[in-house]
């Protein structure tokens, strides 16, 4: 792993980044600064913070302490240079490409994604004039063919959703060098505890903090983290940070903040507009969540690698998609990019299609049959009845969501107690 | 603290820049814009909010004042010394820059955002100036009190007090 701090390692930053002592009042706790609007001291300060001369807060549309504290946590431990956060993943993945978009330019998109994001990126960004090209993502040459003059970003999962895919990231990672083009990756079935994009030549993380990062189901987020590394200054291909801003009095992001370009247009400009902001509650839960990322991480993968050999083993299964297991083909990438574990969510097929995957929902009695992964409780979900099935039949194949499809997302329990609800269900098939 | 000679120009540390803007009270900014929206401009505002003495050099004689302190067009028409010179010109003026921060005896030489020459640096370590390059004061001033964090940066800093330089 990556050293992120010259002193500290990733379990201390978890618990102490980006939430010193309150400097008012010394609250140890970070505090929830619940409020909208923040007095200016004169209308020379007023100026100076709506010309983005000095730091300050204004409108928490923008900019607010709690979530302040919870970018600068999120972009700590993925070793990057800001993080902007939002009010959803979804959020994040339309504000990380807001920057570097424009109507009639492409982003080159792996097909083995969230179903959501198909739907988001196949349909609705095309009501921006913004076209997703869908390329197989387990071929890096399949990226390389799909760059054309239009490209502007790649954008791929690492670990992708349903489960139990690890993307070549490195591989991609230079082909978006030799295009020029931001890679970002969606880091959020991982986390950062367990691989760290930048440092295999990602430029931007996104992640739903929703899931492992919060950890406990209650606080819906998002995050785009900017590693800094992105050679915006003087790049025709990405006028919104390399050409003059009209509306704060001609000042090029790219020239006045150098590598806090991204981060400072995110906030100013695509926050600003969009309005994608996440509450200072939700941030609050989120900073806690996080210190006991490390903690959690290392219990999800034992207790999910451990579900994995179980079901393996089973009549009732027909295969077990989890990068953790020797059997599958994507057990060499996983120990190069997640040496530490390979997650807790992965999929598995029950032997009976479609029927036998709903009687599997409904068998289960510590599982929770829930649209949401990353949970400290163990969930269990029908991809293809759900989260995929506004796809098409050929899309959540590609997806890896079939009719035989059930995606688990293993929890904190007993791991005993999750194998032996598992048992009890394959046994009602 | 380490010797100016074994100063990584890549990499500083926290430490070396914050001691060098702990120490410092009077900045000469060489090439100080006299308008309000260029970033040598809202830096050097910034730098007279935080409380230090910061004087403007600008050749161009119509300029009489920037951010209401008195113009100088050189550095050695300065009447007294500085504690630093922060350059706001392109590389190639570093080196006659150094020369010139050597003699009226400063005691730092920075160069901002976008500017390296290692021959410049190295003459003014010698000289026994401790250099910083490609940074910005405004920013790193910002950075070691958290306010950058406010925006969402990655200030590096990790403290269990309350926020101060």
């Amino acid at each position: 792993m990556k050293q992120l701090h010259p002193e500290y390692g990733f379990n201390t930053l978890a618990v102490h980044s980006g939430t010193a002592p309150d400097p008012t009042t010394g609250a140890r706790s970070f505090p929830i600064y619940q409020t909208t609007a923040y007095v200016f001291d004169d209308a020379d300060h007023a100026a100076s913070l709506f010309n983005l001369q000095e730091p300050g807060f204004i409108y928490s549309r923008l900019t607010n302490p709690t979530v302040a504290a919870l970018e600068e946590k999120l972009a700590t431990l993925e070793g990057g240079r800001g993080g902007t956060v939002t009010s959803s993943g979804h959020a994040a993945e339309t504000l990380a490409l807001f920057p570097l978009m424009a109507p009639g330019m492409e982003v080159i998109v792996a097909d083995k994604l969230y179903g959501g994001t198909i739907n988001l990126m196949g349909k609705s960004y095309r009501k921006f004039g913004w076209n997703a090209v869908f390329v197989d993502t387990d071929n890096p040459e399949a990226f390389r063919k799909a760059v054309t003059e239009k490209t502007r970003a790649i954008f791929i999962e690492n670990l992708a959703n349903p489960g139990g895919v690890v993307v070549d990231l490195e591989a991609i990672a230079k082909v978006a060098d030799e295009a020029g083009v931001p890679l970002v990756v969606d880091n959020t079935m991982a986390t950062p505890f367990l691989c760290q994009p930048f440092e295999w030549g990602a430029d931007l993380v996104v992640h739903s903090t929703t899931k492992f990062l919060s950890g406990q189901g209650n606080a819906v987020g998002g995050v785009v983290i900017d590693s800094g590394k992105f050679p915006w200054l003087g790049n025709s291909k990405f006028p919104s940070l390399s050409t003059p801003s009209p509306e704060y009095n001609g000042l090029t992001f790219a020239e006045t903040f150098g590598d806090l370009a991204y981060t400072m247009y995110s906030h100013a400009i695509s926050l600003r507009d969009l309005g994608c902001t996440q509450s200072p509650m939700n941030a609050w839960i989120t900073l806690n969540g996080i210190e006991t990322l490390p903690l959690r991480m290392e219990r999800h993968c034992s207790n999910g690698l451990a579900v994995a050999k179980f079901l393996e083993k089973q009549a009732n299964v027909e295969w077990v998609s989890h990068a953790g297991l020797e059997s599958s083909p994507y057990f060499e990438l996983g120990k190069k990019y997640l040496p530490e574990g390979t997650g807790s969510v992965f999929t598995f097929g029950v032997k009976g299609g479609y029927e036998s995957g709903l009687k599997m929902l409904e068998s289960v009695e510590l599982f929770s049959h829930v649209a949401n992964i990353g949970d400290t409780r163990s969930l269990i979900l029908h991809p293809a009845s759900t989260t995929h099935r506004q796809l098409t039949e050929e899309q959540r194949i590609a997806a890896g969501a079939g009719p035989e499809v059930i995606r688990l997302s293993i929890g904190i329990e007993c791991v005993e107690d999750i194998i032996s609800d598992l048992d009890q269900a394959l046994n009602c098939l | 603290m380490p010797g100016p000679a074994s100063v990584d120009h890549n990499s500083y540390p926290d430490s070396y820049i914050r001691e060098i803007l702990r120490n410092v009270r009077s900045i000469a900014m060489v090439g100080a814009s006299a308008t309000w929206n260029r970033p040598s401009n809202f830096a050097m505002k910034y730098l007279l909010k935080k409380g230090f003495k910061v004087i403007p050099v600008n050749p161009n004689a119509a300029v009489k004042k920037i951010c209401g302190e008195t113009v100088f067009p050189d550095l050695s028409s300065l009447s007294g010394t500085v504690d630093m010179v922060d350059i706001f010109r392109p590389a190639e003026d570093a080196p006659e820059l150094v020369e010139e921060a050597i003699k009226i005896g400063a005691k730092v030489f920075w160069m901002q955002l976008e500017i390296r020459h290692a021959e410049a640096a190295k003459r003014a370590e010698e000289a026994g100036l401790q250099v910083v390059m490609d940074r910005c004061p405004k920013i790193e001033y910002a950075r070691l009190t958290g306010e950058l964090g406010w925006n969402g940066i990655n200030t590096g800093v990790i403290s269990n007090r309350r926020k101060r330089l």
